[in-house]
């Protein structure tokens, strides 16, 4: 009987440490369930606390809680809103403005860094001395200010600008004052949405040619100036609609009547402000970015490209940027999440976005910081997760495929 | 042996996240163990709270922190002074890192009843009004239909323009700032047409403007801005403090004791003026204050006419009348509840 067991098997048997050895928290895959399970507990038990005692500490301190006051009638003006808005309109619509608000100077900003800090970017390897110069002044004049100081200098220069009625005038039409820039608005007639059809059909027929071209170049090398028939189409199918449709737009000119100009587009100073501050002092950093990419490419390409006879301008936009983007992305993407955060610096000049007409005056006419802190919180973070995810989802497109 | 440890981790912080209110202790022993009042004043207004160019804050504002430091501690000079803008005041408040928010803040329903704070009294009866450019010929509120507004972020006067506007079916475009100086100067670059706020802080941003003399406050007043003295709700014995003191400065002149006449009237005073200043009575003993606590006040800081006088009135760069700031049997609507 006893010789049926190898003496593997008799010491596998009686080692004290096999004890238990199939139990189920000796499993790695059920203890991993068990410590994943507790520090959920934990956390969800330490997240609780935090918030029921400081809901009993307000309710202690006599403190009101809760969202009631978002349909509570805000009772204040808003300087700029791209929605229609009353003073008697409720708190959530001064926080959807806040919000678009935010939205508008940061879109308006990411676009001007991402050019400046491409032009910059790419000026700094230029082979005329006083280009490349230009561009070192600029990334270290405006990248070592702090962006407030470069806030206020802007809203400062603005603010030196001649009142409403003594306002700069170029052909009765743009007005430039200390209250603003105002500027002539399009307004659509009936038959515009023909035009704007027009519009649509040529931006369509430019990617549909952007393809043909590259299967076509593919093909048979041949090539096609797709940049002029682009412009081409883009200007001249609407203008084509517009005359077809015997031009169904005026512009609405702005002009002085009592205290301030009327009709056209009015840009309030503070935004202009903020927006050039913002996007000359991101564009600094974009541009380091820009360097960084470019200079990660290596010498050969530039060589290998001049060997095969490409042009100077192509190897840059063939060859050299593709190649950068790769690193350019990732770095792209936290400065434009900065530049999103610091849209709050309008604080100190009053452009009102959501920190400081929702996180500032609805604060103070409510005081109910926790929940507005809260919302004010969620939205910067989903705003920023937004671009985070655009950004990576551009960065997995232009990332080296390896097979 | 692991599992345990967790266990007893958790307990841990359970308990340490369930402390309860940090608030529990009263603000009088606080006030009395650190020997010195943190109060709350303004980023800088003149008349109400400023400091001069030796970093000593001076104000009507101002006086009332030293009054009661004078009272509860004996001594006006300890005075902590945290400089807030509108729009921090109430947290300071609420998280207890000032006692006494004295920074010209309008008494409001909503203020009083959802923020966890009570209103000590009032020391200065005030009304939103109009600032403009004299060179616009505007002569009266009525005409501003379509102007800008420069406005402090997050006071009373914000909802009080809105409401006066809509009234008179006029438009006006606001442009708020963080502070008193950022209004003026976005005033006097012609950002906006006018300057809305309290009819004192009109009168104390004109002077700060470079020329003075070119800008005009206009007749109307447009709301009730009833100024005073704020503590945290659910300390009442802070709040009689605070209360006593500011009613005591009003009391005091209309007893007819001043800083100079205090010492003598403590001793040989009518009834009335012996019973405020401590030396017949207990009412000092009944707020936990010393005997002498009014008359520390009036001594040290004055009466509420020497306060009124120094800081907005004739002799100060303001020169602010009493109007409704004065006693009830002078015309105004002072009046302190009884002193027994």
């Amino acid at each position: 009987m006893f010789s049926n067991k190898t003496t593997e098997q008799i010491k596998l048997e009686t080692r004290p440490s096999s004890v238990g050895a199939n139990s189920f928290y000796n499993n790695p895959k059920y203890r991993g369930w068990i410590y994943q399970s507790l520090l959920l507990v934990f956390l969800v038990s330490f997240f609780y606390t935090i918030v029921s005692n400081t809901l009993d500490n307000m309710a202690a301190q006599g403190i009101k809680s809760g969202f009631s006051f978002l349909n509570t009638s805000a009772g204040f003006d808003v300087l700029m809103s791209l929605l229609p808005f009353e003073t008697t309109d409720s708190y959530l619509k001064i926080f959807t403005i806040g919000i678009l608000n935010t939205i508008l100077v940061s879109v308006v900003g990411i676009i001007f860094a991402t050019i400046l800090g491409f032009i910059f970017g790419i000026a700094y390897f230029s082979n005329n001395y006083l280009i490349r110069k230009i561009s070192i002044i600029y990334v270290e004049i405006f990248r070592n200010i702090p962006v407030i100081l470069q806030v206020i200098f802007w809203y400062t220069i603005f603010n030196a600008l001649p009142i409403a009625r003594e306002s700069l005038n170029i052909g009765d039409s743009i007005f430039l004052n200390v209250t603003g820039l105002y500027i002539p608005q399009l307004v659509g007639e009936s038959g515009s949405g023909f035009v704007y059809g027009a519009m649509v059909a040529a931006i369509i027929s430019i990617f549909i040619m952007k393809r043909w071209v590259t299967k076509r170049q593919e093909a048979t090398g041949e090539q096609f100036p797709v940049l002029w028939s682009s412009l081409a189409l883009l200007i001249g199918l609407p203008l084509l609609a517009l005359l077809v449709s015997g031009v169904p737009f005026h512009l609405d000119y702005p002009s002085l009547q009592g205290f301030n100009f009327r009709g056209g587009t009015t840009i309030i100073p503070e935004f202009m402000a903020l927006a050039v501050a913002l996007s000359i002092y991101t564009g600094a950093f974009i541009a380091e970015a820009v360097r960084a990419g470019i200079q990660s490419v290596p010498q050969g390409q530039t060589e290998a490209a001049r060997s095969i006879g490409l042009k100077e301008s192509k190897i840059m936009t063939l060859i050299i940027v593709p190649q950068a983007m790769r690193v350019i992305t990732p770095m792209l993407n936290s400065e434009y999440q900065s530049l999103v955060k610091n849209t709050t610096i309008a604080t100190a000049i009053g452009y009102p976005e959501l920190f400081t007409v929702f996180a500032g005056s609805a604060l103070n006419q409510v005081g109910q910081a926790v929940e507005i802190m809260f919302m004010t919180l969620a939205i910067y973070f989903a705003l920023n997760m937004t671009i985070s995810f655009v950004m990576n989802s551009f960065n997995k497109r232009t990332e080296l495929t390896t097979r | 042996m692991k599992m345990k440890n967790i266990t007893m981790t958790l307990a841990a912080v359970g308990l340490a996240f369930s402390a309860q209110s940090v608030f529990a202790g009263s603000t009088l022993d606080s006030v009395k163990k650190k020997d010195v009042v943190s109060c709350g004043v303004s980023t800088g207004l003149a008349g109400f709270s400023q400091k001069d160019e030796k970093g000593k804050w001076s104000g009507l504002d101002v006086d009332v922190c030293r009054s009661v430091a004078a009272a509860v501690l004996g001594d006006a000079s300890k005075v902590q002074y945290k400089p807030l803008t509108a729009k921090e005041r109430f947290l300071a408040l609420q998280s207890g890192e000032i006692d006494i928010l004295s920074r010209n803040t309008t008494w409001t329903h909503t203020r009083d009843t959802s923020l966890g704070l009570n209103f000590a009294g009032v020391i200065y009866y005030d009304g939103a009004g109009f600032m403009v450019n004299k060179k616009l010929g505007v002569k009266s509120a009525t005409e501003l239909n379509g102007a800008n507004a420069c406005i402090q972020a997050g006071t009373s006067t914000e909802l009080a323009i809105a409401d006066y506007f809509r009234e008179n079916k006029m438009k006006y475009k606001a442009i708020t700032f963080d502070t008193a100086d950022q209004t003026r100067s976005g005033f006097e670059s012609g950002r906006c047409d006018f300057l809305v706020s309290d009819q004192s802080q009109l009168y104390a941003l004109r002077i700060g403007l470079k020329d003075p003399s070119g800008a005009i406050v206009l007749p109307e007043v447009i709301s009730k801005e009833p100024l005073g003295p704020v503590v945290r709700q659910n300390d009442d014995e802070w709040f009689n403090v605070v209360k006593w003191v500011v009613n005591a400065s009003i009391e005091g002149e209309f007893q007819g004791v001043t800083s100079a006449n205090a010492t003598d009237l403590k001793a040989n005073g009518k009834p009335g003026q012996k019973r405020l200043l401590g030396s017949e009575g207990d009412l000092g003993d009944k707020l936990g204050l010393p005997a002498d606590w009014a008359y520390q006040a009036i001594k040290q800081v004055g009466n509420y006419s020497e306060s009124f006088e120094r800081n907005v009135g004739q002799d100060s760069p303001l020169k602010i009348a009493r109007g409704l700031n004065a006693q009830w049997n002078k015309g105004g609507i002072l009046y302190s509840p009884a002193m027994r």
